[in-house]
């Protein structure tokens, strides 16, 4: 066995695909690979990653070194009586759906994409449709095995190590290499669910609808128009579902993707463009307004069916913004936000509103708090996107929330502290050789 | 055959083409030998498998290119109560500049990548002949369907075992059992860890697992994975010399 060389590469890009540098990447198969490779990169620094569905620059690592956990995704133990599943941290929710949807069971939350993996989705502290009653991701990790620069390995507990615990959870690689974990899945009767669609037109309807689904519905999640005035200022399409009790446990199929081989021309999106998807996309759902079945992967991963869609984008890539606002301030900031973005018309078509539940989040850094979360995509046109999302950040500080590291490439220093005020009892907990530019840039 | 749950011995199980083979026939319930170098990396990719369906793993940790390593060929036959599908799949590419200036080195990658193949192929034949059933699939590469500067030391030997392979699949023809050449091209493993990944032509090791699978239920004594590559191949070997020798591949 020859050790696992690092490689020097400029095209290990984030979701975003703003930031190009040269970073030197390791690709091991075996845990046993992961001290040798730490201990290597010891005199610069290293991060870990997962299959890059970051936006912005929290899995990337300039200048140093990082290790692409991708290979090591064996399951180690599935209980099928308590649907506790251990597996290695490169194993994507994807792999984990294949295998656990056929024996009855679900991931206990998922994001929008199943291109992630399980550390990765540890590492953010993910949050999905069902946030307002699961909670995030984080929630449901009872121990993971963890990795630091010292050599030392760490079998990590909510109740043995619970400040490294925290500090890991929503940790974004910081703490150390994440080797395995053990995730509690979620029984289920159906691979189906029933799912409702309601067209609304401004936030007034939103928030009635999203209060009266709280209670009745596991998911909820709304698309909204980032880019019209006027009459149709606001209006978006309210989607909620139950999971069905058919007995049906048919998985995805991951053979069935489309891809966008190449990256589109840059003129492609455009306000012209967007606003026409958005009318588009506004009436045809409008026609599926009530309730269908519907199996989950178009449900939970609508954009999954296209592999690579970001690089519709084009070479210069995309910015996502996304931010949540306590309850009590949301419906001023969400409005003034919205009214921010139709007015710069910058806004892509994809648009998310969501609340969020009551359910603490466990991390030190984690992103999901009670409140509503704004997710918008903005096309990377330089000074003009980062001016109009400096101005949005005025807002969203006012209102006392909280940007996304998972999502973010531009954020200043001062708005991650103030998002995340317990970011001193992290650095405690952070290890000396890890780090990612997003660290460099918000805490050094 | 031995009934729903085959009986499936792997050489080189450490292998990423090979693992990712083992993940599908696990889901079928399959019974497996599994023999690799590293007794600890058996022992994780053997828990990864009974967790997915496997009805047995036994590991075996052996240096397969040992001399005399096949005459366990039969107490592996033994343990699965007969031999429904072997995958030799353990290879290494060598450094062609290396090779070149060390004699030793060549021999070592000789006695790896063909000499000991082929005493566990005949070994196999053996078992598949006594049985009158079963397959083996040997792992080969479009690098033995000719010779080039980059790399001829290690196509000499992947080349040689497609000859072999056809060799016992024509004997075991009349008989029922089968065996099979798999010519995987460009695939991502640690093998190529050093190469640039760019093109459309790099495949990923479930890509060439797919085809394994399949080839050990049915079909010819020679495929390769992804499939495109026999076209690719085909133009490759009939290149005319003077074209072929410009180009740096
Ligand atoms: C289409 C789409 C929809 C999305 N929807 C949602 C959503 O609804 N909700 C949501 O919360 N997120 C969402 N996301 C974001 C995504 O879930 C997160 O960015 C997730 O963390 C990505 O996981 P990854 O495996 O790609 O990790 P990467 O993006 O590669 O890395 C993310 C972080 O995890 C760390 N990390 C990865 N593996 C390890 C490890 N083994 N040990 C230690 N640290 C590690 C990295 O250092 C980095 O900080 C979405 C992304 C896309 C592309
Ligand atoms: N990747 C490609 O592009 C490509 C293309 C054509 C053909 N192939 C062939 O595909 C096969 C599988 O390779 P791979 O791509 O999956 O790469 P890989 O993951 O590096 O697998 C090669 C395996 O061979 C094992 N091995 C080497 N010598 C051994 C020995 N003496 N005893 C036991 N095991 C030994 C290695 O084990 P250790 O971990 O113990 O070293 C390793 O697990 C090889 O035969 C290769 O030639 C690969």
């Amino acid at each position: 066995m020859s050790p696992t060389p690092f490689i020097s590469r400029n095209d290990v890009l984030s979701w975003g695909r703003v930031h190009r540098q040269l970073q030197e990447v390791a690709a091991p198969r075996f845990c046993d690979e992961l001290p040798a490779l730490l201990d290597g990169s010891a005199s610069t620094s290293c991060l870990a990653i997962g299959l890059r569905r970051s936006y912005g620059d929290s899995c990337l690592n300039s200048g140093g070194a990082v290790i692409n956990m991708g290979g090591l995704d064996r399951l180690i133990a599935f209980d099928e009586t308590t649907g506790m599943l251990r597996a290695e941290s490169g194993a994507s929710l994807s792999q984990i759906l294949a295998f656990a949807v056929p024996r009855g069971w679900f991931l206990p939350t998922t994001p929008g994409s199943r291109f992630v993996t399980l550390g990765g989705a540890i590492a953010n502290d993910v949050h999905g449709k069902n946030h307002h009653q699961a909670g995030s991701f984080g929630c449901h990790v009872s121990c993971f095995g963890l990795l630091r620069s010292d050599g030392s390995s760490h079998v990590v507990t909510k109740d043995n190590q619970p400040r490294l615990f925290a500090a890991t959870i929503g940790g974004i690689g910081l703490t150390g290499v994440i080797e395995w974990a053990e995730i509690q899945l979620q029984r289920i009767g159906s691979a189906y669910l029933d799912v409702e669609i309601i067209p609304y037109v401004g936030l007034d309807e939103f928030w009635t609808i999203a209060e009266e689904s709280v209670g009745k519905f596991e998911h909820t999640v709304s698309w909204i128009d980032c880019s019209s005035r006027g009459a149709n200022f606001g209006r978006g399409i309210f989607s909620r579902a139950n999971w069905r009790e058919d007995e049906v446990f048919t998985p995805h199929d991951d053979q069935a993707w489309k891809n966008v081989p190449f990256d589109a021309p840059a003129f492609l999106l455009n306000r012209f463009s967007v606003a026409a998807f958005n009318e588009l996309y506004f009436r045809a759902s409008k026609a599926k307004t009530g309730i269908a079945r519907q199996h989950y992967a178009p449900f939970f991963y609508p954009l999954d069916a296209f592999l690579n869609w970001n690089r519709l984008y084009g070479r210069r890539g995309m910015f996502q913004y996304q931010c949540v606002i306590p309850a009590d301030e949301a419906r001023v900031a969400i409005t003034s936000l919205l009214d921010g973005i139709a007015r710069s018309g910058q806004a892509s078509f994809l648009s998310v509103l969501k609340t969020f539940g009551e359910r603490a989040s466990p991390g030190l850094l984690s992103f999901p708090r009670p409140g509503v979360t704004l997710a918008i995509d903005f096309p990377n046109r330089g000074v003009d996107t980062l001016n109009l999302l400096s101005r949005l950040d005025v807002i969203v500080s006012e209102a006392g929330g909280a940007l996304y590291p998972a999502k973010d490439g531009r954020l200043s220093p001062e708005m991650f502290r103030r998002s995340f005020p317990r970011w001193r009892e992290f650095l405690e907990h952070k290890d000396p050789i890890m780090n990612s530019d997003f660290w460099r840039r918000v805490a050094e | 055959m031995t009934g729903v749950n085959k009986g499936i011995i792997i050489l080189g199980a450490a292998s990423a083409i090979a693992e990712a083979a083992a993940r599908i026939w696990a889901a079928q319930g399959a019974r497996f030998v599994l023999v690799a170098r590293d007794p600890r990396r058996l022992d994780v990719i053997a828990s990864d498998l009974k967790t997915r369906g496997a009805v047995e793993v036994a590991a075996v940790a052996l240096d397969c290119s040992k001399l005399n390593a096949d005459v366990e060929l039969d107490a592996m036959v033994k343990k699965l109560g007969g031999l429904d599908i072997m995958l030799l799949a353990y290879g290494t590419l060598g450094e062609q500049k290396r090779l070149e200036a060390d004699p030793d080195a060549v021999r070592e990658l000789i006695q790896t990548d063909f000499a000991s193949a082929v005493a566990w192929c005949l070994a196999a034949s053996a078992v598949l002949e006594r049985q009158r059933s079963g397959a083996l699939l040997v792992i080969g590469s479009v690098a033995g369907d000719r010779g080039r500067r980059s790399n001829f030391i290690y196509g000499a030997c992947k080349g040689g075992l497609a000859r072999l392979v056809e060799g016992i699949a024509h004997k075991l023809a009349p008989i029922g059992a089968r065996a099979v050449i798999v010519k995987p091209g460009f695939i991502k493993t640690p093998m190529t860890a050093a190469f640039e990944k760019r093109g459309l032509l790099w495949a990923k090791p479930e890509a060439v697992a797919r085809v394994i699978v399949k080839a050990a239920e049915r079909g010819g004594p020679v495929v390769y994975a992804p499939a495109f590559w026999r076209w690719i191949m085909l133009l490759i070997r009939h290149l005319p010399t003077f074209i072929f020798n410009k180009l740096d591949i």
